[in-house]
């Protein structure tokens, strides 16, 4: 990541004698390609530009029209907000349940991401680390699961669920958010305790130290890092999922953050309320966009290092 | 590094290995099972039918619909989003303008922020993301029509998500707009990793961009870009294209079932239309053409691994 940081300013500032024994070959080369490059200079930073607004236009829409009333709303969607109408955040907050909303994704992937890491990372260090038969088998049952389409499972999983009696709960939700972030949780973290060192573990175990406390107390630890990138991934994804809790629980007061917003949406189009909405729906976006910008870097980590595998 | 080996063993994969049977293992085995009978999901009796459910499949036209809508999706949302991806990472990292004393090669200024910008709609779910498309797409109140009114086109008004032809291409458009960004930094980091000297040699050579592209940046990135792509290719197929087409279009499946893909119309027969072995029918479908789709990118992609 840090070479492709904008390069540190060149040292002109240090005199003429520096650009003299300046070898580089930018020196020789012909005067046609030095245009080129300005030229190309141009025309990428224009196509990154118009980019970058596509983006952000559509987030600085909803950010804007949050604070409108419902009237200009429709009438000049482009315009600023007359004043800021703090009291469709208050409607939504309260009145639309999105502190309910809140309340239930915090629960559900509080519990979800740590069992997550807990479990994934407790098979993921017997299958990287010991030999038994069928370690290569349940590997690859776990890692299968990453490319089979969830929507084909979801079918009889309802009916599983609802058997066990945990449909529209908050512990059989995060149960199977659990079950279904193993595979690339158990992919990610196999291939990084393959990474650490053996020789400290071992250490641990001459000095007496059983396997479960060799694990807890040594390895653990030492994976920190990779368990602070496969949870973000988790994190991510379980705070965003929308597949899920859509099938497997409907009841109005369980709902998540995403089910809720869709909710909304269905039932303020009745009532017309849609700047309560749109309060609704920054008030979701906000929070998750204001983690990634403090936590830039690792976030980008979690989220890319399982593809660069 | 013997003792209790064993125990320790299966006391640590018991409850991941038994969560994960239960919940994902058992139901994907279960589903193929059913598919061959004639259960409703809303009563427990069901009886083995064989193929009936295949063949009422194939003779069924919104299966055929959802199909082609599944594949357009494997087929363009991979291609354009990484072509989009790599021209973006391209110019970041190498479009710079040469610095005296630099890096021969060097990003745009502010490649640090492009970064950061593009990468926004990857941290925010796609069920926001749509209903936020779902309301900018709207013909009346919508922004992107008033934005177009704006700049003087009134006459060029689409109802967008209402029109048959355009509500597919819409729907597609927003999938686009929220993956660039993660493959423009995942495509970054790998050119990152690609020598510098390479660039300057083609670079003396007086070789062109474009050919610096094609011949040094692309080959070398390759296995990124593979997997890149059948990585979009499965969310394409599955999850993501379920969230944006159940939440944006009306129906949901659209105007004419014009948007209607394959997992949502699994969807739809086993919660809606209380059709559970038909609609796992059609999930032994989608499987079938989502392991495809990855046989086929790896088996096409496939070449000469390039050490560096």
């Amino acid at each position: 990541m840090k070479t492709t940081e904008t390069p540190a300013p060149p040292p002109a500032e240090t005199g003429a004698s520096v650009s003299k024994v300046d070898t580089h070959p930018d020196v020789r080369r012909p005067a046609g390609r030095k245009k080129e490059g300005a030229v190309l200079n141009v025309f990428s930073h224009g196509v990154l530009v118009i980019w970058a607004i596509m983006v952000v236009m559509p987030l600085v829409w909803a950010v804007m029209t949050s604070f409108k009333d419902d009237s200009s709303i429709f009438g000049s969607p482009w315009s600023l907000p007359d004043k800021l109408h703090f009291d469709n955040w208050a409607r939504a907050w309260t009145d639309a349940n999105m502190s309910g909303y809140f309340l239930n994704t915090v629960l559900v992937v509080g519990g979800s991401l740590i069992g997550t890491l807990v479990l994934g990372s407790m098979a993921a260090y017997v299958l990287a680390r010991f030999d038994f038969p069928g370690n290569r088998f349940v590997y690859y049952l776990f890692v299968g699961g990453m490319s089979f389409p969830i929507m084909l499972a979801l079918v009889p999983l309802f009916y599983v669920v609802n058997n066990m009696g945990m449909l529209n709960t908050i512990h059989g939700l995060i149960l199977v958010y659990i079950a279904y972030s193993l595979p690339f949780t158990v992919f990610f973290l196999t291939a990084f305790f393959r990474t650490l060192p053996t020789s400290v573990a071992e250490a641990a175990f001459v000095d007496g130290a059983s396997h479960t406390r060799t694990f807890f107390q040594i390895m653990l630890p030492m994976a920190k890092p990779g368990l602070i990138s496969v949870g973000i991934f988790n994190f991510l994804g379980q705070w965003n999922q929308y597949m899920l809790p859509t099938v497997l629980n409907t009841d109005p007061d369980k709902k998540v953050l995403t089910q809720g917003l869709v909710q909304l949406a269905v039932s303020q189009g009745y009532k017309g309320d849609w700047s309560g909405l749109f309060a609704g729906l920054v008030m979701a976006m906000l929070p998750v966009l204001a983690a990634y910008i403090v936590f830039q870097r690792q976030v980008v980590q979690g989220l890319t290092a399982g593809a660069l595998k | 590094m013997q003792h209790g080996k064993y125990r320790f063993i299966v006391g640590f994969l018991a409850v991941p290995l038994g969560l994960y049977a239960l919940f994902v293992v058992w139901p994907f085995i279960q589903s193929i099972y059913y598919s061959f009978t004639d259960w409703t999901g809303l009563s427990p009796d069901f009886k083995m039918v064989g193929f009936d459910n295949y063949t009422r499949m194939l003779d069924d036209e919104i299966f055929w619909k959802s199909l082609q809508h599944s594949l357009l999706f494997a087929l363009v949302l991979p291609v354009v989003t990484i072509g989009l991806a790599l021209f973006f990472a391209f110019m970041i990292n190498v479009g710079g303008r040469h610095r005296r004393g630099g890096p021969v090669i060097s990003g745009v200024r502010g490649s640090a922020f492009y970064k950061i910008v593009y990468f926004f709609p990857q941290v925010l779910s796609i069920a926001i993301v749509s209903l936020l498309f779902a309301f900018a797409y709207n013909p009346d109140s919508g922004a992107i029509n008033s934005f177009l009114r704006g700049i003087g086109l009134d006459s060029l008004q689409p109802l967008w998500l209402g029109d048959p032809s355009l509500a597919l291409w819409c729907v597609m458009a927003v999938l686009v707009w929220s993956s660039v960004g993660f493959f423009v930094v995942l495509f970054s980091a790998g050119m990152a990793s690609i020598p510098a000297e390479l660039y300057e040699a083609a670079l003396l050579d007086g070789v062109s961009r474009a050919t610096t592209f094609f011949r040094i940046t692309l080959p070398l990135l390759w296995d990124t870009v593979q997997s890149g792509w059948v990585y979009m290719g499965i969310l394409a197929l599955g999850a993501e294209s379920f969230a944006v087409v159940q939440i944006m279009t009306t129906g949901p499946g659209g105007p004419d079932y014009s948007t209607t893909v394959m997992v949502l119309y699994v969807y739809q027969k086993a919660f809606r239309d209380g059709q559970a072995a038909y609609a796992t029918t059609i999930g032994v479908a989608l499987l079938v053409v989502t392991l495809a789709f990855a046989a086929i990118v790896m088996r096409l992609g496939r070449r000469e691994r390039l050490e560096f």
